[in-house]
């Protein structure tokens, strides 16, 4: 019986392998890693009937070129995505996000580029076949940990998809990837360190996100938060969401890839239902912060997992 | 025990032990790390101790701060993994490819090359946390001739398997990534091995590390990285 695989044409500028993520490594150094974009890749394996762990492809801004060889696949992307279905005999079909498609043997597919966000996913139906590292399909690619040794997709790479009988067919959902005004946040504890100016000029002014964003962390550049206290703190756990403020002033907001261990002092925690919304914003964007408290922060959770819940049931 | 409990953003807690950073204060935090982890809560996702603080990761899904904090707060403290604590001797060259620092070293403390590698094998390190990269261990305490702030600007590579000092703690680079601790030496153990399911790291907060000095050829056959 032959294989379905795709082969790597064109890796895309930071393909990787991710699931929910990795838990109970934070005490050896290692992050949640995971999809960045936790609502788009549920969406994505809901789309190919595929269960909500299974691994998929997250790509950022150019995404990958593949070749399908094999049977026929579904397969669906999720996000702000522009790609298309170059067909064997050269047809090419542009694609919608939040829909799946088949896909025959030796069609291409080329997901060109995320427009005004960062993150996509594509799933397949099965899911990809891998190896479980450290109990997730999730890549870590500074410690070399996830299938693949860890590493970024590659050229010429042969990527086996499980072999199942995929639904022919076509499941989509309406979704809106739609942009907040604030990113909401509860206070650090290191809120005190900073001067009343500096906090005013935290949560009243707008910040721009700089070049130096990736999945550790982003950096975000905007009016001084001064430092009252001390500009470093004994070096301690860190969780993703969390707002560091170095010596230079300049807030870095640790993401799904962070160092496990911190030691700057934290201004302030983003939102667990802000997160999704936090990673798409592309490098030039403005961003606002709101403080908010932990009630008010737990309540938008339940809310965000029961728009979550709402959107998988909507998928037909 | 713990001096103060906060939450740490929607999903984490945050345990404070108090501001000294000492054996004594870690091993609480250690001990208290591991009674947490045997008890194997579907809803923690994360524990990460550090010299004097924990931080507790929960899945905010199926609890909140209010809740996990009442159910963990009165938990039994065992002692029993202090008997798993290992002593654990590495390999160091600290020929000049590897001493990176040597210069700025024994210009700053005031010692030759040899008095600086005689006080710091000459000493057992114990490790108060792993992480920040996978598998680094934060160990301590140096000499206290050996003293020293990180560098000014920090490398924007350190090689892997670089052994870095700073303040009173020693540490070892487990990939290359950047950097700011002065390097002394380099050790071609390997500390992290993410084909290890059981156990992925080499050296476990609690853990005490001596290292003995090897020539660059006895390196280069130890090589495994």
């Amino acid at each position: 019986m032959k294989n379905n695989f795709f082969e790597v044409l064109r890796a895309g500028i930071n393909s990787t392998f991710q699931d929910q993520g990795r838990e109970n490594f934070y005490h050896i150094g290692l992050p949640f890693s995971g999809a960045m974009d936790n609502r788009n890749f549920v969406i994505s394996n809901a789309l190919v009937n595929n269960e909500d762990n299974q691994g998929v492809i997250e790509f950022a801004y150019q995404g990958p070129l593949f070749e399908f060889n094999g049977e026929n696949i579904s397969f669906s992307i999720t996000g702000d995505v522009k790609f298309k279905i170059i067909k064997k005999d050269n047809t090419i079909i542009n694609g919608e996000c939040y829909k799946s498609y088949i896909l025959n043997h030796k069609d291409k597919l080329d997901i060109i580029s995320t427009n005004k966000s960062i993150y996509g996913y594509l799933a397949v139906s099965g899911g990809f076949s891998l190896d479980k590292i450290l109990n997730s399909y999730s890549t870590f690619t500074r410690a070399n940990v996830g299938p693949f040794d860890g590493k970024k997709l590659f050229l010429k790479q042969k990527i086996l998809i499980n072999k199942i009988n995929p639904q022919l067919q076509s499941k989509q959902v309406k979704y809106l990837n739609s942009k907040i005004e604030y990113i909401r946040i509860l206070k650090g504890t290191n809120y005190d360190y900073f001067s009343k100016e500096g906090i005013d000029n935290f949560l009243k002014k707008e910040f721009v996100v700089t070049k130096l964003t990736d999945r550790m962390g982003m950096r975000i550049e905007g009016p001084k938060i001064e430092n009252i206290k001390e500009k470093n703190i004994r070096s301690e756990g860190i969780v993703k969401g969390a707002i560091q403020i170095p010596p230079d002033g300049n807030p870095i907001i640790m993401l799904s890839d962070h160092g496990t261990i911190g030691g700057y002092p934290k201004i302030g925690v983003v939102i667990s239902a802000d997160y999704d919304k936090l990673v798409q914003f592309v490098p030039n964007s403005k961003i606002k912060f709101k403080l908010i408290d932990l009630h008010e922060a737990e309540k938008l959770y339940k809310l965000y997992s029961l728009e979550t819940e709402n959107l998988l049931n909507q998928v037909k | 025990m713990v001096k103060n409990i906060l939450n740490l953003g929607d999903a984490a807690i945050y345990y404070d032990f108090g501001d000294q950073i000492n054996i004594e204060t870690n091993r609480k935090v250690i001990n208290y790390f591991n009674s947490l982890k045997n008890l194997n809560l579907e809803e923690i996702t994360n524990i990460t101790p550090s010299y004097n603080k924990l931080i507790i990761s929960f899945n905010l899904k199926i609890t909140s701060f209010l809740e996990l904090k009442e159910k963990i707060q009165n938990i039994k403290i065992s002692t029993e993994n202090e008997k798993s604590f290992k002593k654990i001797k590495l390999p160091i060259c600290c020929e000049d490819d590897f001493f990176l620092d040597k210069e700025r070293l024994t210009n700053k403390l005031n010692l030759s090359p040899e008095e600086i590698l005689k006080k710091f094998l000459n000493q057992e390190y114990f490790c108060y946390m792993t992480g920040f990269i996978a598998g680094m261990p934060f160990m301590g305490n140096i000499d206290k001739d050996l003293r020293i702030e990180r560098l000014k600007t920090p490398r924007v590579k350190v090689p892997k398997g670089s052994v870095g000092i700073t303040e009173q703690f020693t540490n070892i680079y487990t990939f290359e990534s950047p950097g700011g601790w002065n390097i002394i030496g380099n050790t071609p153990q390997r500390i992290f091995d993410p084909g290890n399911k059981d156990k992925p790291i080499m050296i476990n907060p609690g853990d005490e590390v001596s290292f003995f000095q090897i020539s660059k050829n006895e390196y280069e056959k130890l090589n495994e990285k």
